[in-house]
């Protein structure tokens, strides 16, 4: 198991400096982050160069790619142009938006497995046949549009919640947007556990378990479920990654201070040093959550072992 | 008759009752099928091939139909708007904002005067050409890469494996955002670049695993020792028995593209006004939801129902090629 951990850890490098190194790439496309430093005026000749050399972005890309990343591992995220350090805004942004991730994933486990197991048990009959459209549906309507519309409808027409979200962003402001940045995700877990369940339900075990006389919810939740998780736990767990990043389209819906809006408005700006900051802390996100969901497999089936 | 084992499959995939009548009507088109031929022995008889048996599949599938005339008729809209609205979209007038639906102008107006319908139509052609531009870019890139990749293995599969995992760790949306915040250019093709650019991995990952599990077959350690060289194998061989699943993930692929470029747009960094896209149309709506909630829904409905399409034909032919899926 610790060896296990070494070698993902080990492996999980490559991948971190070749997604920040390509991030830290794109962002250099962006444009000259200098000329976002004085506003609609073209920058003054020497004033840019010596910005320029008060950045270092007078070096090769190369080179200030292995400084920012140095200055990463000692904490110092650099400064925005606007003189507040990336770390601070990082302070704001991610608890905003880690309470919306929670949120999301929670609709996700609980409404998502709940119907994919209801379903799963009733293969063909017209619950199941409802659910499966209703996911359809769901998938297909991109995650702007819904989000719209329950504000529409939630937050205009019926007046249940405000349209948007206050700064301190609490759970309870978060729940609409949660559900709505969880909603197309909600829809794939569904149809996950909707099959596994299915086609677990079938199997010799489940079969001997009925056989024993232990009670229906025992075999569903003990051992029917248990098995069938595998798949829609790694896919809840890419998801966590995606879901963070994701959030920029309901963040920008709800007007919700968090990581989404901070990188849009580092992307308006050109303000680089925000955009690599957060994207930086993203990935090593997407890679964390990766690993604990091998390890969770660990868990849920204890066949599964690792040397 | 060779067909033989194929009957009870087609009785099983008839839905339900009658299936003596199944039976029936699959014996007649295998006999058409081979038409005059010699029985079974000779080479001349072709068995019945995976694609023409999920064609037969497919024709008989309301989904399949469903969808694939709602695609029809987008791609004939996206070719020639005029054949359903004699309007222009780009010519607005300011005194007719957020008016309501009213004769000749089905679905109203939109906050700048300009009227929703004619936009909402010429809308499709956008959506329609970034879709199955940026899914052909990123099947056939992402067949190569990964099928190579799959086929030679070594080092050139292990470069590949870490790259796909790398473009796996960026967050499309931020991706799109970062790239194509510079671009300036007004036309689909930046977007449909970027698409291919960050969408090929999937692809890749895909062609490799069923190239892999192609290569270990008999037939293709058969061709090899019968001397036939690396090229022969890998385009007569492997490809016909790996493209399958690439076929399937491409079309369900085509209609999150389609979702992603009306995101893009959305964001504004997608098309940009000019152009008529309901991504832009959704996004300028959204301020005017409260006045003139029409001008956000049909663009919206729209969009959805494309989608739809898409999803929907992707998961028939994923149950016509994959019977095991079902």
């Amino acid at each position: 198991m610790g060896r296990y951990v070494v070698r993902r850890l080990l492996q999980m490098i490559p991948v971190f400096v070749g997604a920040t190194l390509l991030i830290f790439l794109m962002v250099n496309v962006m444009g000259d982050p200098i000329a976002g430093l004085c506003g609609e005026r073209q920058c003054d000749p020497a004033t840019a160069a010596q910005l320029r050399r008060e950045f270092g972005l007078d070096k090769p890309v190369w080179q200030q790619y292995a400084t920012y990343m140095g200055n990463v591992f000692t904490g110092d995220f650099g400064t925005a142009f606007n003189g507040q350090p990336v770390t601070e805004l990082m302070a704001t942004a991610f608890p905003v938006t880690i309470r919306l991730t929670v949120v999301a994933i929670l609709f996700e486990i609980v409404v998502g497995i709940v119907l994919g197991v209801v379903t799963g048990l009733r293969r063909g009959r017209p619950v199941d046949t409802t659910v499966l459209l209703l996911t359809l549906v769901v998938i297909s309507v991109p995650t702007f549009v819904t989000g719209l519309l329950l504000q529409l409808l939630l937050g205009v027409k019926w007046g249940w919640i405000r349209p948007s979200v206050s700064p301190a962003a609490a759970f309870g402001e978060l729940i609409v947007p949660g559900l709505v940045l969880a909603s197309v995700s909600l829809a794939y877990v569904t149809r996950l556990t909707r099959t596994s369940i299915a086609e677990n339900k079938r199997s010799d075990y489940v079969r001997t378990a009925v056989a024993k006389g232990l009670p229906h919810h025992r075999v569903i939740t003990r051992h029917l479920l248990r098995n069938s998780l595998i798949p829609v736990v790694t896919f809840i767990g890419t998801d966590i990654g995606a879901l963070m990043g994701g959030a920029i389209v309901t963040e920008r819906i709800f007007n919700i201070h968090g990581v989404g809006y901070q990188l849009y408005q580092g992307i308006l700006r050109q303000n680089t040093q925000t955009v690599v900051g957060f994207v930086t802390v993203l990935v090593l996100v997407f890679l964390i959550a990766n690993l604990l969901v091998d390890l969770l497999y660990a868990v849920l089936d204890p066949r599964i072992r690792y040397a | 008759m060779p067909e033989q084992p194929h009957e009870p499959e087609g009785a099983i995939a008839g839905t339900g009752m009658g299936g003596g009548m199944d039976l029936a009507t699959s014996e007649a088109t295998t006999l058409e099928r081979t038409p005059g031929g010699p029985r079974g022995t000779g080479p001349a008889a072709k068995p019945r091939s995976l694609w023409s048996d999920a064609w037969r599949d497919l024709r008989r599938n309301p989904v399949f139909i469903v969808s694939g005339l709602v695609i029809l008729f987008l791609v004939v809209i996206s070719i020639r708007p005029s054949l359903i609205t004699s309007g222009n979209p780009l010519q607005c007038e300011l005194a007719r904002s957020q008016e309501g639906s009213q004769p000749g102008h089905p679905f109203g107006f939109d906050g700048q005067g300009c009227d929703v319908y004619t936009r909402t139509v010429y809308g499709a052609r956008a959506s329609v050409t970034v879709g199955v531009c940026a899914t052909l870019g990123v099947a056939v890139l992402g067949s190569i890469l990964g099928g190579l990749a799959g086929f030679f293995g070594g080092a050139w599969d292990a470069i590949l494996s870490r790259t796909t995992d790398i473009f796996f760790a960026i967050p499309v949306v931020l991706g799109g955002l970062v790239l194509l915040s510079v671009v300036t250019s007004n036309t689909v093709w930046p977007v449909i670049g970027f698409m291919v650019l960050l969408g090929w991995p999937q692809i890749s990952r895909i062609a490799r695993g069923s190239v892999i599990t192609a290569k270990q077959n008999d037939y293709v350690q058969a061709a090899r020792a019968l001397g036939a060289s690396n090229s022969r194998i890998l385009l007569r061989h492997i490809a016909p028995n790996a493209v399958a699943p690439v076929i399937v993930v491409a079309t369900i692929a085509l209609g999150t593209y389609i979702a992603l470029e009306a995101t893009l747009s959305y964001l504004g960094v997608g098309l940009k006004p000019p152009s008529v896209s309901w991504g832009i149309d959704i996004s300028a709506a959204s301020p005017y939801i409260r006045n003139a909630p029409h001008a956000l829904l049909w663009p919206s409905g729209a969009l959805a129902v494309t989608v739809l399409a898409f999803i929907m034909l992707g998961d028939a032919v994923r149950d016509a090629l994959d019977p095991k899926l079902r």
